[in-house]
């Protein structure tokens, strides 16, 4: 495995009873690239992600991230590791504010266990960080407004936020512009985007338009088994792809 | 320890626990689909009992009285659901908690003014009254061998609505997703008052007919409570399955408990349930 | 959650308490010969606050609703009972950390087997705990049974043979009650504003995304529960002291249901919303019980009326009055946004 290959599947397979969700998944995802999975719905897309994120441990299959196996690990172990992830169904902490989500956040990687008396500094520490964080994801305006008290829109790019709180070196993000409308899609595409030379990206999204914008390189899953994985360009013009997932039409695409 | 005395004491763990079932199922039912908690179930218990003595008492009949009482206590379930549960659905267990706390207070101080504080007894009926040898050295009372085949009765209609009818369907859909099935065009309201007044109907049933083998008195409610807390507890919420199997593990150990080590019988309950919490801390069959 | 009240709150709360520390000083000429009669029924009061704070960091902070904490109260007052010689006074400066260590070890026991449960199961197997204890407790020789034990002797609290302070006598006791409820408070204070409070509202309030972003939540949770335990058998210990024994009533899950009835009358989550709980049970015990010999139900129906109307309690009549929440309210009727995340079975659908 090259040196430059953060994270690889081999063989990921994952059953729920007769069910084969994820089906020998091989796919690789490279330093600081933005990496898309598409697939219709029901693909196994958020059970792949799950799987990454040790949420649910495989059937079969390992994932490698930085040459170390870490299939089975809990969810908690693996954040640990520095994979930060976002969930399709918005997951903050609704009654805290912005500031406080994105610092309980970042506390995870910043702060002692019990350390309170430890660290005035640390807690100033998170504290900065976790104004940055909102300033990058423009939403400073918001940092002491009730998470609950927010938009959708503005909950979704929160959790973005939080995901970068963790300084993660790679992001899993789920579907992170689910439901958001047009300019704020492009908002979120920006900053994705500007992220590639700090972090490493692999997300799950619908919306063809930004992925064939941003993504680097694309794999595409039909009934849980990879149908084709290469850079944009080559999923974008492969008929197979054209066949299963846009329909026999030309272009024009939207999910 | 002989055998006809372990036969007595085995058919009187199953008979215990059969009863426990009838409880802990409309306990479990109640939890499990209408996520309400509700500590006032062991008070249902207690009127039941309660109800029978008065009637008994009043009509010279034991069967009698079972008819009149069952419906009283139905009516009553509805009273409470209508009045409080319906705003306890959305709110947190810890709400609910509360305000069925109040109502054992409430249920517990208003049996006292009516009925006072002695105890009583009910004699066990005809034609029920009688001993029925089982083997050489085996008698046992019939009567509880009817009230042994009541809940075993009773334990097969629950079991068959649930698992062969679409009633049954509904309800083990709703206690999973609640909203899915009001989604489906099904009046979840009047299923919760459904199963809130079965669950209680079953319970003041129960109490009816464990009075003839019971004291009857203040507070027997709040012992039930937890020992069907415990059953659920091992059991599994939600689950008729575990509520049988734990009903009858705890109806087993609690009449062993007593004749095997009595100092340490009330403890024998709360010692399974941490053991089964080891292994499995969602119960038995969750 | 945010932890930080409005001004005439810290206001309200430092009268009471300065009205509640000169109490001797106006005390007879309120009371007359009542006084003394008074001064116990406060000291008891303010044993109770610190029994329903230290619930509080279960309930209100963290999310987790016990209903068997009155296994910890008693603990600490048969920790007492039974390890105070039997003819002279324990030393306080061993009771006191004999009852820690004791509620300490209990506490850890008893969370690593309840805090994996959630919901309604940890409802139902802290009562079952309770219950255990309960039952072990008064069938047992050596812990005299249904009639408890009897306390001789309050420790003393000495330096060689100085008395530092003499807690046989009343006005002594009820100070060392005073100081040991703010001393409670001002650490439950610091600690729910502390990095260690921060976590524990993450988890109260979403605890699958602490365990995403990385947090051993149930480490957390344990040490809170066995904080909140070690506080309330102080609190025990303090209250066997006052009426000189330990009963197994004190273990019993109506125990465990009075200090929760005092968290929803006072206000929970807020700390000092308990203290007032505590004081407004107590009250209300008292007129109930001169009003009838049927007083629990009077009680029941209060406890029922405080849920329907008032959930926020005291403390939430303080921090927003009426008509300043009638506007708020208003503002958030408006419809759920998409914030669903949590296990079904522990959330709460209203805050």
């Amino acid at each position: 495995m090259s040196d430059d290959i953060v994270l690889a599947t081999q063989g990921l397979t994952r059953r729920f009873g007769g069910l084969v969700a994820v089906n020998d998944v091989d796919f690789d995802v490279k330093a600081h690239e933005i990496h898309a999975i598409l697939g219709p719905n029901g693909a196994g897309k958020s059970t792949l992600i799950n799987l990454l994120s040790g949420e649910i441990p495989p059937s079969e299959g390992q994932v490698l991230y930085r040459q170390k196996a870490i299939q089975g690990k809990s969810a908690r172990q693996i954040a640990r590791l520095g994979i930060g992830r976002s969930h399709q169904k918005t997951n903050i902490f609704p009654r805290l504010s912005c500031l406080q989500n994105c610092e309980l956040a970042a506390r995870i990687h910043m702060g002692g266990v019990l350390g309170s008396w430890r660290s005035r500094h640390t807690a100033q520490q998170v504290s900065e960080r976790a104004q940055e964080v909102l300033e990058t994801c423009q939403l400073n305006h918001r940092a002491h407004t009730t998470a609950s008290d927010m938009s959708y829109g503005e909950q979704r790019q929160l959790q973005i936020a939080m995901v970068l709180a963790t300084a993660p070196s790679l992001m899993l993000l789920d579907e992170p512009m689910a439901g958001m409308g047009r300019e704020e899609t492009a908002q979120v595409t920006e900053l994705l985007a500007s992220l590639t030379d700090r972090y490493t990206l692999v997300l799950i999204e619908h919306d063809m338009d930004s992925v064939f914008r941003l993504a680097n390189r694309i794999t595409v899953m039909v009934d849980g088994c990879v149908l084709e994985s290469g850079p944009t360009e080559q999923i974008r013009t492969s008929d197979k792809v054209r066949d299963v997932y846009l329909g026999r039409h030309d272009e024009g695409v939207t999910a | 320890m002989d055998l006809a005395f372990f036969g007595v004491q085995l058919l009187n763990g199953l008979q215990y626990g059969l009863l426990l079932f009838l409880i802990a199922s409309g306990l479990t039912l109640i939890f499990g689909i209408m996520g309400i908690i509700n500590l006032a179930h062991g008070a249902m218990y207690m009127i039941g009992a309660y109800l029978v003595y008065d009637l008994t008492m009043r009509f010279g009949n034991f069967w009698l009285a079972i008819l009149v009482a069952i419906p009283i206590a139905i009516a009553l379930g509805l009273v409470i659901e209508r009045l409080f549960l319906d705003t306890l659905y959305k709110r947190d267990h810890l709400y609910q908690v509360l305000l069925t706390f109040g109502l054992i207070l409430v249920l517990n101080e208003a049996q006292r003014i009516i009925w006072g504080g002695d105890v009583h007894r009910v004699p066990v009926p005809a034609p029920f009254d009688a001993s029925i040898q089982l083997t050489d050295n085996l008698q046992y009372s019939v009567y509880r061998l009817f009230v042994m085949g009541v809940c075993l009765v009773l334990a097969g209609v629950i079991y068959g609505v649930i698992r062969h009818t679409r009633l049954g369907i509904i309800i083990r859909a709703g206690a999973v997703n609640r909203d899915m099935v009001e989604g489906l065009g099904i009046n979840v309201r009047t299923l919760f008052t459904l199963i809130f007044s079965v669950g209680v109907a079953l319970t003041a049933f129960a109490g009816m007919i464990a009075a003839p083998l019971t004291s009857i008195a203040p507070g027997m409610g709040d012992s039930i409570l937890i020992t069907c807390f415990v059953v659920v507890v091992i059991g599994g919420i939600g689950s008729i399955k575990g509520a049988f199997w734990g009903a009858i593990i705890i109806g087993m150990a609690t009449t062993f408990g007593a004749v095997l080590i009595p100092s340490l019988a009330s403890m024998v309950i709360y010692l399974i349930m941490a053991a089964v919490l080891l292994v499995k801390p969602r119960g038995l069959f969750a | 959650m945010l932890h930080r009240y409005p001004k005439r709150v810290a206001y309200l709360m430092l009268v009471l308490t300065a009205l509640v520390a000169t109490f001797p000083l106006w005390g007879e000429a309120v009371f007359g010969n009542q006084a003394n009669f008074m001064l116990e029924k406060l000291t008891l009061m303010l044993i109770l606050a610190l029994f329903a704070m230290s619930l509080d960091l279960l309930v209100g902070i963290v999310g987790l609703v016990s209903l068997g904490h009155a296994l910890f109260f008693g603990l600490g007052a048969y920790t007492l009972a039974l390890a105070s010689p039997d003819f002279r006074p324990a030393s306080m400066w061993w009771m006191l950390p004999l009852v820690i260590g004791v509620s300490a070890c209990v506490g850890l026991i008893v969370g690593l087997l309840v805090i994996r449960t959630k919901g309604i199961f940890f409802i139902m197997t802290t009562l079952a705990f309770g219950q255990m204890l309960y039952y072990f407790i008064s069938t047992s020789q050596f812990a005299g049974g249904t009639d408890g034990v009897f306390i001789m002797f309050r420790p003393s609290l000495a330096v060689g043979d100085t008395l530092l302070v003499d807690l046989d006598d009343p006005y002594s006791f009820f100070y060392f009650c005073l100081v040991t409820l703010l001393a409670g408070y001002l650490f439950l204070r610091w600690l729910t504003r502390s990095y260690f409070g921060q976590v524990l509202d993450g988890i109260h309030d979403n605890e699958h995304r602490m365990q995403a972003l990385g947090y051993a939540t149930s480490g957390y949770k344990l040490i809170a529960f066995v904080i909140a335990g070690v506080m309330a058998s102080i609190a025990g210990m303090l209250a066997a002291m006052q009426y000189g024994f330990a009963n197994p009533a004190q273990l019993g899950w109506h125990t465990s249901g009075e200090v929760l009835m005092m968290l929803i009358l006072g206000g929970m989550g807020t700390i000092f919303g308990p203290i007032l709980g505590a004081f407004a049970y107590e009250i209300l015990l008292f007129v109930y019980e001169h009003a009838t010999r049927h007083w629990p139900i009077l009680m029941g129906l209060t406890i029922i009326v405080a849920v329907l109307v008032l959930p926020r309690g005291v403390a939430g009549l303080m921090i927003a009055p009426p008509r300043a929440r009638k506007r708020r309210t208003t503002a958030n009727d408006a419809p759920e946004k998409a914030t669903v995340s949590a296990q079904p079975v522990t959330q709460s659908k209203v805050d």
